[in-house]
């Protein structure tokens, strides 16, 4: 192994950059200093204590611990989708359908993935399940995100061109359809450009990682490849059930729109 | 409902929303009624609820058939509503119709057929009326309700758009509800004309 240990020393190193980038933010006047000290603050606590929690379950091995942990991330991931959601849909709909969304693909992909694809023994081994759990729930948490927020916010925009189609006799399928096409187009644009770019603007993280841990090149780019398909077919399947999900619940058995199921725009 | 008489297209019974009270209302093959009532009485509240985009209590029957028992896209095709303001979600104004009108129909509302391919962004809110109504007429519906259909017209549109709606009514025993505050304009056009009942909280103050 040529892997080469960081000390606290290094860390701190870099951290100054950070505390330069602030001061000169605060003598120019232009704000964010707070919010940039606190959310690298938070970021150090939260990696130091993911790394401590990883260490533990690695060490103890045990599938209900690795799925609890699986489920902990699942809840915050749907509390951050619905976080991003400017009108979310009442009676805990938008948490419900943002969370099984997420939950579906997530969890069937990276099963899948751990015992036909990889094929680790056990099929539970923490090392490859929770980063690719971790992988796959991030990215699909921006792009359901991003779209569900476009489906309810536009539903809310566009309602009187969605209405004009129901008083011709359209049914919510038709009338809707631009809507959740909007909306798989804005949840699918982020993860098609990553695509397209990959390994040309942006080396990906997870790759870049393997390659400095001192994997070969090529066996880092096989894992990469795997991990962006996964992402891709998750975020789109996730955000279709969500968009199927969140349409059925803004019409009604009559074919209306029912906006008083969205809350007050904040 | 064996007091309804034969030539009754729509029977509105008792029908109440959250923004309006309670209406009972008929209108015989033929009829045109003019609705008015102070802004904010709930007519365009009152006809969405008639065509049940809105929630509603009581019952509305066309030729003696329930709403309710009626798949909602065809109680819509045939008891059609244009808004105050229309919506239109495509680019271009053909795309909006499902049958394209002809070139006669156009012109019975002073439009001319070159409007079919210009783009919505591009023509006045005159024309988008004149043109919602068109879409509407086109599904040949057995009710059609006005929601100030001729607000943002000229008056000789406005005497276009008046002849063709009441010729449509006459000639396919249809009937329509017009949302109109021009006196004179009921006076052209209503057979009879209603006030828009007053809710309760307004009745108190």
């Amino acid at each position: 192994m040529n892997f080469i240990h960081l000390t606290a020393f290094d860390l701190g190193l870099a951290a100054l950059l950070v505390v330069l980038l602030g001061g000169l933010i605060a003598l120019s006047g232009l704000g964010l200093t707070r919010s940039l000290f606190v959310s690298s603050l938070r970021m150090t606590l939260q990696l130091l204590l993911i790394g401590v929690v990883l260490e533990t379950l690695f060490r103890l091995n045990n599938p209900w611990l690795v799925a609890l942990m699986g489920l902990v991330m699942l809840a915050i991931a749907g509390w951050e989708v619905v976080a991003r959601q400017k009108r979310r849909l009442r009676g805990g709909w938008g948490y419900g359908i943002g969370l099984l969304a997420m939950a579906l693909p997530a969890f069937t992909l990276t099963v899948l993935t751990l015992v036909a694809l990889i094929g680790v023994q056990p099929w539970y081994t923490p090392q490859y399940a929770i980063p690719l759990l971790g992988m796959i729930l991030g990215n699909t948490m921006t792009g359901i995100g991003l779209g569900f927020n476009r489906l309810t916010m536009g539903a809310a925009s566009s309602r009187r061109e969605i209405e004009a189609q129901l008083l011709l006799g359209y049914d919510m399928r038709q009338a809707s359809r631009k809507l959740r096409q909007d909306s798989l187009h804005t949840a699918m644009v982020p993860t098609i450009n990553m695509l397209t770019v990959a390994g040309l603007v942006s080396l990906p993280g997870m790759m870049t990682g393997q390659i400095l841990a001192g994997t070969a090149p090529i066996e880092a780019v096989k894992y990469q490849i795997l991990i962006m398909f996964l992402i891709t077919s998750a975020t789109g399947f996730g955000t279709m059930l969500a968009i199927e999900l969140g349409t059925r619940r803004l019409f009604d058995e009559r074919q209306r729109l029912r906006l008083d199921r969205l809350m007050e725009g904040k | 409902m064996s007091l309804i008489q034969p030539s009754v297209v729509l029977d509105v019974h008792a029908l109440s929303g959250a923004y309006f009270a309670p209406i009972s209302l008929q209108l015989a093959a033929g009829e045109v009624v003019c609705l008015f009532g102070v802004s904010g009485s709930g007519k365009s509240q009152f006809l969405r609820a008639v065509v049940d985009l809105e929630l509603h209590q009581g019952a509305v029957f066309l030729h003696g058939v329930e709403q309710q028992q009626m798949a909602a896209p065809s109680w819509r095709r045939k008891v059609a509503y244009l808004p105050a303001e229309s919506g239109w979600w495509a680019t271009r104004v053909g795309e909006h119709f499902a049958t394209p009108p002809s070139a006669d129909e156009l012109a019975s509302l002073g439009l001319d057929e070159a409007i079919l391919t210009r783009e919505v962004d591009g023509i006045s809110s005159g024309e988008r009326q004149r043109l919602g109504l068109l879409r509407l007429l086109v599904q040949r519906p057995q009710v059609i309700l006005l929601d100030e259909p001729s607000a943002n017209l000229d008056p000789e549109s406005t005497l276009k758009m008046e002849q063709v709606v009441c010729a449509y009514v006459r000639e396919t025993q249809a009937a329509a509800v017009w949302v109109s505050h021009d006196p004179l304009q009921r006076a052209r056009i209503a057979d009879r004309s209603m006030d828009m009942p007053l809710r309760e909280s307004e009745v108190l103050v």
